[in-house]
């Protein structure tokens, strides 16, 4: 089991040297003339006003929440999906009434408004 | 892999097995990491301008050797030779980071593509988590970039960014069940060896569904909210010039391989297709060509979307994710679910029958539920979408 994942360790070194060979490629040949108005915020060509780290919208939040409800479903049928073949009628209903249940989970958050972009 | 790894034993004496496997392993490591890159990003930029050219009534890039198509290597000389720029308020760790991670992001996909019969970097147990988790970490790299570049139209990109993963993550992780639940199994090699009949045939519905979902994932267009250029300039790499922004070039199109080769794997028998069954050479060379011409297929496919289809607006975005795209997902996985579990689907064809009638079945309802929606709404353009008079 373990073995399987020395080719994604090894993929991950070998995928790290191309963006290290570029950028450092790119560091020996490209120009480097920097001035305070090039370093500067690019804000529709006018001089930049405040900065961008501000408070988030709840609204992300919200929609962050119900996207962990379903990631957690996902884990829970994937399993259950692999063994599909040797399950019984009744293994299936029961999935069948916990899609429902999210189902109901899904409806509600859509009728309390939580999906609308206000 | 492996019988090129036992074949490296026999030409190197006191060579053993598992020092053969790590050579060619390295070697196929070295190939997705360097090879694939150049190859891709190239051919298929190239590929895109054309067809986009041709969608406009264009002629597009003809300058750079025969018909252009040195293009992408002209493109690659003026990023390597332009200044870069650092913005002096960025966070300069995250900054730099950020385009790093979109490539190496894109190129770790490839680890459990499988290209022909036998040639996968690994086929493991839970390849298709594998998939969905590292594909999202492109999307990190665009919020890691939209936040560290301390502008503000780069942070509405990644905000965009964060709510269109996550509303079209569900959909997609949905209709990857499905086809887990036909295939029985999450290694690609075995949903590949699954596919007698392709799964596009047997589970329409989580082709489709999976298809508008990896569009939106990659951000290509009409899900390129992202970067929407007529709205916030550049979204996430506005900030970004010279290499970095190539970084982020080499990540999107190796994203776009990745996804639409994922689509061929998953719903279109991956490299199967006559005469490539065994493991011989012949077989391994057809089985590469027939996965590299449905993987041209299904990017066609995005570049026509991308050339024909408008810009959604944000709020339609995730309300035809979570509201139709999720309960329709949900619905299909339950009606192929219920459709095996028939009593006395004995034999493989009267399984696919079923697994088709319960895909009509959830189309045939949503059809009914989107008419439904139209007559309710006061909308008189939505009303004519869906045929409704009056």
């Amino acid at each position: 089991m373990r073995s399987e994942f020395v080719f994604v360790g090894i993929l991950v070194v070998f995928s790290m040297l191309l963006p290290a060979a570029g950028l450092g490629f790119a560091w020996l040949i490209r120009p480097k003339k920097p001035n305070p108005i090039k370093k500067s915020t690019y804000e529709c060509g006018i001089a930049t006003s405040s900065d961008a780290w501000v408070q988030f919208r709840a609204q992300y939040y919200i929609y962050a929440l119900v996207f962990v409800v379903f990631d957690v479903e996902a884990v829970f049928l994937l399993p259950w999906a692999v063994a599909y073949n040797q399950l019984t009628a009744y293994a299936m209903l029961e999935s069948v009434v916990f899609v429902a249940i999210l189902a109901v989970a899904l409806i509600y958050a859509w009728r309390k408004g939580a999906l609308r972009w206000s | 892999m492996d019988a090129i790894a036992a074949w490296l034993t026999t030409v190197i004496p006191g060579l053993g097995l598992p020092l053969a496997h790590l050579i060619v392993q390295v070697v196929y490591s070295a190939a997705l990491a360097f090879g694939a890159p150049v190859g891709i990003v190239v051919a298929y930029t190239y590929m895109e301008r054309k067809v986009i050219a041709r969608v406009q009534d264009r002629i597009g890039p003809n300058r750079a050797g025969p018909l252009g198509v040195l293009q992408g290597f002209a493109d690659a000389v003026k990023m390597l030779t332009k200044e870069d720029i650092t913005p002096a308020k960025a966070d300069r760790l995250v900054y730099n980071l950020a385009p790093a991670l979109a490539s190496v992001a894109a190129i770790l996909v490839f680890a459990v593509l499988p290209v022909a019969p036998g040639v996968i970097g690994t086929d493991l147990h839970v390849g298709i988590i594998y998939v969905v988790a590292v594909g999202s970490l492109g999307e990190l790299a665009s919020l890691m970039a939209g936040w560290s570049s301390d502008n503000k139209f780069a942070l509405v990109g990644a905000f965009r960014t964060v709510a269109q993963l996550v509303t079209y993550e569900v959909p997609m992780v949905i209709a990857v069940i499905m086809v887990v639940l036909a295939a029985g199994s999450m290694q690609l090699g075995q949903i590949v060896a699954a596919q007698d009949v392709p799964f596009l045939v047997t589970l329409p519905v989580a082709f489709f569904i999976f298809l508008a979902a990896s569009m939106a994932e990659i951000g290509r267009s009409p899900f390129d909210l992202v970067e929407a250029e007529s709205e916030i300039v550049a979204g996430f790499h506005t900030e970004y010039s010279g290499m970095k922004f190539a970084l982020f070039f080499i990540g999107e199109y190796m994203h776009l391989f990745a996804g639409a080769g994922f689509i061929a794997t998953l719903f279109l028998g991956g490299w199967r297709g006559p005469g490539a069954g065994d493991g011989s050479i012949l077989a391994v060379i057809l089985g590469w060509a027939y996965f590299a011409v449905k993987t041209t297929v299904i990017i066609f496919v995005m570049m026509w979307a991308r050339a024909t289809l408008p810009r959604l607006r944000i709020d339609h975005l995730l309300d035809f994710g979570w509201k139709f795209m999720t309960p329709v997902g949900l619905a299909a996985l339950v009606a192929v679910a219920v459709a095996l579990k028939i009593p006395g689907l004995g034999s493989p064809l009267l399984r696919w029958v079923a697994m088709l009638a319960a895909n009509g079945a959830v189309i045939a309802v949503s059809l009914v539920a989107i008419a439904w929606a139209a007559r309710r709404s006061g909308s008189a353009s939505l009303r004519g979408v869906a045929g409704v008079k009056g």
